[in-house]
């Protein structure tokens, strides 16, 4: 049946026609030669590897840009001001950043899929002030401690089950949780700061071990482990595949509701765990601790190269944002700088950092 | 009307399934055998229930009744996870992949080989290399992101992720060539011939006959939700299969009439995309339909995009009904009287989420607004019946636009246009991805524009419809005018202006055969569409 093979007549023509100049194309076989083209765009019957320059984004992928303005901050306050580099603001600053940062790694996750948690602040709020509650009370540190972390994770799994079994968009569900949570550790505290709390557990947050603070310990160490899941465990992977493309990922056979209850589950963890340390730190189980951070956090990860739509950024990425947000803080205090400026660096900060990323992905999809 | 099972013990079996959305019937009464190593093809129209099919079979969507048997044992979970366990395993038509992660993790998604859930990515690494290279994917790492691939490679990895599957006893492939060149699906259909040997039932969706009839061993043909016909495929010719599809003759797609034609409504001067491109000049007169035709990349979009202000142009004149336009903007062309249905309507004309008046009525909400208030209900009177007249087939009009078939969202779009009563209205590609009965549909409603005195532009890269439908074409090669035709002309002539004249000496290969053939006129209209299709790339 000569008929049969007939397909496409005319843009085989077209190109062979288009790359005559190009010897490379003209060296191939026919079947290279009878890709079909849309509207002139080479497309390469398979992928060929390109010559690559190395740049510091292909050794260090999305976090490159918060990177190169991380270790200018650093270097630039370093020469501006005597005292960023004592060993006491660096002290303060990991104080400072650790408690941010965690709370951006629990958000990260949730943005990886897609979502966004809005009430990681009032969840850190409400853990502290139960925390703190049942401290005041008599009870020992460590239940009481775990009751408040636990009081998180089920918040966190509200969440999660508002997003996947109500089918709220996650905006919604999580604001809702944000006025909740508040209005509860208002009515528990009556508004009231809670003290006198004992002092070991003053100690979990402002002790250091052989001069490192224990909050940095504990942010690096959360760091890592959410690196290491995200990047190597089938968990992680299905965290990527859900915000990639959910419809996909489910006909693959990938748990989708329940990756995405766990996540939330794990943002509440890290919300939780920051409400501790956050009450540990100021010795006090303060009603209003942690207002705003949820932007805070967003912002942290949005700055280390994480997309709103999911599939994007990196534990790393998240943690070097909330750490540059910390650092331009920090050093805008020791310079005397008028902290009303400052949020319009972060602003700033958040603008460009979602530009250049724009930018660099139009770039990478023309090439 | 014939409907017949293939012998053999069944290993997939679907008995009288029904699904319906909301008030329309997708499906009636469908049944369907699949038997070890046997290819069995599923043909129908655009709309006449394939992807709905095939969906219920892979677990996607649930059945609203019927039976399901895999091996005789009643399937009780759907779920596309349950499914590809009991080793129902689908190839689809819009990719499922995801774009962020890389190809091996796609291969293995949702059964990533791990050691207390971390992922062994050496382990990883090397099955899918094994996989790839016996795919015939040897430069493809199994490290690469899928989203810098290109589309033939993003499909074959697709085939890949099935062949990866611990258990594979039926394969669906929903238009798994549609992307794919001629090597490639080669390829694939040599592939599919090594899973029959190897005793794999198959169902194979393709809108391409030529491969049906190489490959497929049974045939099941669908027609508006309903079994039409079912047998194998060596019962069948072209022209019969056709039949069972469309269930009526398709004889003349193409009206032919006499229509007055006027004074030009559309000039255009000296027209240049880039200071470089050539000078384009053309009139497109009332009453007349013109034809742009030329190769694929030779300008030819790119100058109605110019002509409706949404490409800018470097200099060049536009008068409409002798009143020159800037074309600044969309909108400027369209107070002026021009109209443009674009190629791809998901991306450039539709609105998914809004209804289907809202769509109709989006354009000319500005004109018939008073002090900025949205127009009454005397608008979207004037939609519904444009709409009617366009024999829309749909629930209501109050029903999100995504869910008509693409045929009726053409229509949509056109009454969109007809609605700001335009005086030039330009089609491009006005029947990509409709079927055979909405096609006729469309070029009648064409004529008939032209008819009321209405310039019609139409690009078609499908030489029968552009020289079937338009009273005069011109040619574009290399975004210049290489010549102006009668509609009468032989497609031969349109493709050696389009390609210069030096397509038989350079590459006498790729004529091969079809100048002939095309200007056969005994040649049944589907099968043209066939040889001459565009893949979406």
């Amino acid at each position: 049946m000569p008929k049969l093979l007939w397909r496409e007549p005319i843009e085989t023509t077209v190109i062979t026609r288009e790359r005559e100049d190009d010897p490379e194309v003209r060296t191939t076989d026919a079947t290279a030669a009878a890709t079909p083209q849309s509207h002139g765009a080479p497309v390469a019957p398979v992928a060929q590897p390109k010559p690559r320059v190395v740049t510091l984004g292909s050794i260090a992928g999305r976090e490159s840009g918060v990177l190169i303005v991380l270790l200018v901050a650093f270097g630039g306050l370093t020469l501006a001001s005597d005292d960023f580099l004592t060993s006491n603001n660096l002290a303060n600053l990991a104080r400072q950043v650790s408690i941010f940062g965690i709370l951006a790694i629990g958000q990260l996750m949730v943005i990886l899929t897609g979502g966004i948690d809005l009430s990681v602040g009032s969840v850190l709020g409400l853990s502290g002030a139960v925390t703190a509650q049942l401290l005041v009370s008599g009870m020992p540190v460590v239940p009481s401690l775990l009751i408040g972390i636990a009081v998180g994770v089920a918040l966190g799994l509200v969440n999660g089950l508002l997003v996947t079994r109500f089918k709220l968009p996650p905006f919604i569900a999580t604001l809702g949780m944000l006025g909740i949570a508040r209005g509860v550790v208002l009515v528990i505290t009556d508004a009231n700061t809670i003290q006198g709390l004992p002092d070991g557990f003053q100690t979990i947050a402002n002790g250091s071990i052989i001069g490192i603070p224990n909050l940095l310990i504990l942010f690096v160490v959360i760091t890592t482990v959410a690196s290491f899941v995200l990047q190597r465990t089938v968990f992680g992977r299905y965290v990527y595949a859900v915000g990639s493309n959910p419809e996909a990922a489910r006909l693959a056979g990938v748990p989708v509701p329940l990756v995405t209850v766990v996540v939330y589950a794990i943002s509440g963890l890290l919300a939780a765990v920051g409400g501790v340390l956050l009450t540990s730190r100021l010795g006090a189980g303060v009603p209003t601790a942690g207002t705003g951070f949820e932007l805070q956090a967003i912002a942290a990860c949005v700055i280390g190269g994480a997309s709103l739509s999911g599939a994007r950024g990196s534990a790393i990425g998240a943690a070097c944002g909330a750490l540059l947000i910390g650092v331009l803080n920090n050093g805008g205090n020791l310079l005397a700088v008028n902290s009303f400026y400052l949020q319009i660096a972060i602003g700033l900060l958040i603008l460009i950092a979602v530009a250049f990323d724009q930018m660099n992905t139009r770039a990478s999809a023309r090439g | 009307m014939t409907v017949s099972k293939p012998d053999g013990p069944a290993v997939l079996e679907l008995t009288n399934v029904s699904k319906a959305f909301g008030p329309v019937q997708a499906l009636s009464n469908v049944s369907l055998k699949l038997v070890p190593g046997q290819v069995h093809c599923l043909a129908g129209e655009n709309g006449a229930g394939k992807s709905t099919l095939i969906k219920v079979l892979t677990g996607a969507i649930h059945r609203s009744s019927g039976d399901y048997e895999i091996e005789g044992v009643p399937v009780t979970s759907v779920s596309p996870a349950a499914l590809r366990s009991a080793g129902v395993q689908a190839v689809y038509q819009e990719l499922s992949l995801l774009p962020h992660l890389s190809v091996g993790e796609n291969m293995y998604m949702g059964r990533l080989p791990s050691r207390s859930g971390v992922v062994r990515v050496g382990n990883l690494h090397d099955r899918c290399r094994v996989v790839l290279d016996q795919l015939g994917l040897d430069d493809v790492s199994p490290d690469h992101i899928v989203e810098r691939l290109p589309a033939a490679t993003k499909q074959l990895v697709e085939i890949a992720k099935v062949v990866t599957a611990d258990k594979v006893k039926v394969i669906v492939f929903d238009e798994p060539t549609t992307a794919l060149t001629e090597a490639e699906s080669d390829r694939l259909l040599d592939q599919i011939r090594r899973f029959r040997e190897q005793g794999v039932a198959m169902l194979y969706v393709t809108h391409r006959l030529e491969e049906m009839f190489a490959i497929g061993d049974w045939v099941t043909v669908l027609r508006d939700g309903g079994l039409s016909q079912s047998g194998p495929m060596s019962r069948y010719t072209e022209d019969t299969l056709i039949n069972a599809m469309v269930g009526r003759e398709v004889s003349s797609l193409y009206p032919e009439e006499q229509r007055h034609v006027g004074p030009a409504r559309l000039s255009v001067r000296g027209l240049r995309r880039t200071p470089e491109s050539p000078a384009v000049d053309f009139d497109a007169r009332g009453g007349e339909i013109l034809g742009i035709g030329g190769l694929l990349g030779s300008g030819r979009s790119e100058l109605l995009l110019s002509i409706f202000g949404s490409e800018p142009i470097a200099e060049g004149e536009i008068k409409v009904d002798g009143e020159a336009v800037q074309p600044d903007g969309p909108r400027s062309m369209m107070s002026a009287g021009v109209a443009l249905l674009t190629e791809d309507r998901k991306v450039l004309g539709l609105l998914p989420e809004l209804s289907i008046r809202e769509n109709v009525t989006v354009a000319s909400l500005r004109a018939g607004s008073r002090k900025g208030l949205l127009p009454g209900k005397q608008q979207a009177e004037e939609a519904d019946q444009l709409l009617d007249s366009l024999q829309l087939r749909a629930g209501s009009y109050d029903q999100p636009v995504s869910t008509l078939s693409g045929g009726n969202q053409q229509k949509v779009l056109l009454a969109r246009w007809l609605l700001t009563k335009p005086k030039v209205i330009m089609f491009d590609e006005p029947t990509k991805g409709i079927d055979v009965g909405a096609k006729s549909e469309l070029y009648d409603v064409i004529a008939d524009l032209a008819r009321r005195g209405l310039a019609v532009i139409v690009v078609s890269s499908y030489l029968p419809e552009l020289l079937g439908l338009s009273d005069r074409v011109i040619v574009l090669r290399e975004e210049a005018i290489a010549g102006h035709l009668s509609g009468g002309a032989s497609e031969e002539s349109v493709l050696r202006l389009a390609s210069g004249g030096v397509l038989e000496e350079t590459h006498p290969d790729h004529l091969h055969g079809i100048p002939h053939l095309v200007n056969d006129p005994q040649l049944n209209p589907v099968i043209r569409q066939n040889i001459e299709r565009v893949p979406n790339a």
